[in-house]
């Protein structure tokens, strides 16, 4: 079976290519942009206590709605391709990082804020030097699970005409052939992995002074 | 004459949402290089009134004067770098090593890498840490006391002129506590900074300051020396306040200096000598222990300046105990 597969892999090894390039794009594209959408909002929501319960409400509720729904309602508005895709996976990642810079940034003892305050830090030395290193490890908790999301969730753009290892997956399931469907899933399972790997190892790095 | 390090003008706050004033009308003058502290129990108003100098709190209406400024014109960031924090919490920088929490403003400041680096290691080795052993280490692999040291040295950094510090030893042991009690005594005669510290804790007030201010109810009961309070206690409150003290705490705080009859002729005397600093309590013990009903006070280079007898002993004491009973 696996040996089926990947003799059919190699036949098609340029659209494989392709679809992996396609899949990581799009998941980097979409993560990039919630990660820049998020934390800036975390932030903000950590420092006005009466609407950070709303902002954070809002995007868990839009999470609710399932990603094959969020591209079906985009489509007649955005098209087809790239750019639904890309917003829907944005919209299923920004909650995971919004909430864990919300907390990271919460979760600072305020007596090192008033400290650094009290010793003449600047609005903009405290947050770059105090606040986001000490917010660091939570965020990069919220940007692991959705970078594991994106990944898996980045099959569906495959629907959207958006390409992607999703390709693989749909042709395998549309074809009933478990070849093409295991090639799909194993690539989208390591790649999931791999980020998992990576992700741990920088949250390993800044997280050192908690260690040893 | 000591300039005026800070003055308080008819200084008054109130909480937002609150009727009551947290202060109320505190009009107070610190000279340079004294060492106030300000005693009160919680809710007395005694961290607001140290937080509203350097901004922490923002005062509702009067002025505080830094070295004859007002504190609103002066830019904020630059002004509380003039000024040494440290509290109770140690609030170190959980990701920065000891090196860097020291470091932190000199480097905003900054000052070159080698400026930096060798005032970290003097001034671990003011605070009594080895640079060497300490320096690398994060506040987490460090104990309370340790961390309270790492804080002092932070907070002169950059050699403020004033420190300002709320209970920095509430949380640290009995023993570690005293033994940082009498370090602070030893940098402040040393450094000369201007200290005005916070506490709650009655014997403390009166072992570290030069002056103590107490306050009640957002106001100032007293403003005196050591001496000046247990001898003349200004009202009521005072009075119960040192009543809580017992007599030999009372003679602990005592110095030498404040009870001497002072001798102008050269004396010949060969009592025992005492410093102008010694506390009465160990006066007393030398008196009991030795028989003995004087002994003179020296003053370094002045020599003698004064002798206190066992008479005097008897009526400072219970001048303090019959006001405040």
């Amino acid at each position: 079976m696996i040996n089926e597969s990947i003799a059919y892999l190699l036949l098609n090894i340029d659209k494989y290519y392709e679809a992996v390039i396609v899949h990581v794009e799009i998941s980097l594209a979409a993560i990039a942009v919630s990660f820049m959408v998020a934390v800036p909002l975390g932030i903000w929501c950590s420092k006005n206590g009466s609407v950070s319960y709303s902002v954070i409400n809002a995007f868990t509720i839009l999470r609710i709605i399932p990603s094959l729904a969020v591209l079906v309602i985009a489509m007649p508005i955005l098209g087809t391709g790239f750019v639904p895709a890309l917003f829907a996976l944005t919209l299923l990642a920004i909650p995971p990082i919004l909430i864990n810079t919300y907390s990271g940034f919460r979760n600072i003892d305020p007596s090192v804020l008033e400290c650094a305050a009290g010793m003449g830090m600047n609005t903009e030395k405290i947050l770059f030097g105090i606040e986001i290193p000490l917010a660091m490890p939570l965020i990069l908790t919220g940007l692991r699970t959705s970078a594991t999301e994106v990944i898996a969730s980045a099959t569906l753009a495959s629907y959207i005409g958006a390409g992607g290892l999703g390709d693989f997956i749909f042709t395998g399931i549309g074809m009933n052939d478990a070849r093409i469907l295991l090639i799909g899933g194993m690539s989208v399972a390591l790649l999931s992995a791999l980020t998992e790997v990576s992700l741990t190892a920088v949250q390993h790095m800044v997280t050192k002074y908690q260690r040893d | 004459m000591a300039r005026t390090a800070i003055e308080f003008r008819n200084v008054s706050k109130q909480y937002a949402n609150t009727s009551q004033y947290a202060v109320a009308g505190v009009n107070m003058r610190i000279s340079e290089g004294s060492f106030i502290t300000i005693l009160g129990t919680s809710g007395s108003g005694k961290t607001t009134l140290l937080k509203m100098v350097n901004r922490i709190y923002e005062a509702t209406s009067g002025e505080i004067l830094y070295f004859g400024e007002h504190i609103k014109n002066l830019k904020l960031e630059e002004y509380r770098r003039k000024i040494g924090y440290v509290i109770q919490q140690v609030g170190l920088f959980p990701h920065m090593t000891v090196e860097e929490n020291i470091g932190a403003i000199p480097q905003i400041l900054r000052w070159d890498t080698d400026t930096i680096a060798n005032r970290v290691n003097a001034l671990l080795e003011l605070v009594c840490l080895s640079p060497r052993d300490f320096k690398k280490r994060y506040p987490r692999q460090l104990s309370g006391g340790q961390q309270q040291r790492v804080g002092l040295a932070r907070a002169m950094a950059a050699d403020p002129d004033i420190m300002l510090m709320d209970e920095p030893f509430g949380a640290i042991d009995a023993i570690t506590r005293q033994n940082l009690q009498e370090e602070l005594i030893r940098i402040q005669r040393k450094l000369n900074k201007t200290i005005l510290f916070v506490t709650h804790d009655v014997s403390e007030a009166f072992k570290l300051g030069d002056k103590v201010v107490i306050m009640h109810e957002g106001t100032i009961q007293q403003f005196d020396t050591p001496y000046g309070i247990i001898s003349k206690p200004a009202n009521e409150y005072v009075a119960r306040l040192i009543a809580t003290q017992d007599i030999v705490q009372r003679l602990k705080v005592l110095k030498a200096q404040s009870v001497m009859l002072p001798v102008d002729a050269q004396v010949s005397d060969r009592a025992f000598r005492v410093g102008t600093e010694e506390s009465l309590h160990n006066i007393l013990t030398y008196f009991l222990e030795h028989d003995q009903n004087h002994v003179l006070v020296e003053d370094g280079g002045r020599g003698v300046v004064g002798k206190i007898t066992w008479e005097q002993l008897k009526v400072s004491t219970r001048q303090g105990k019959i006001l405040s009973a």
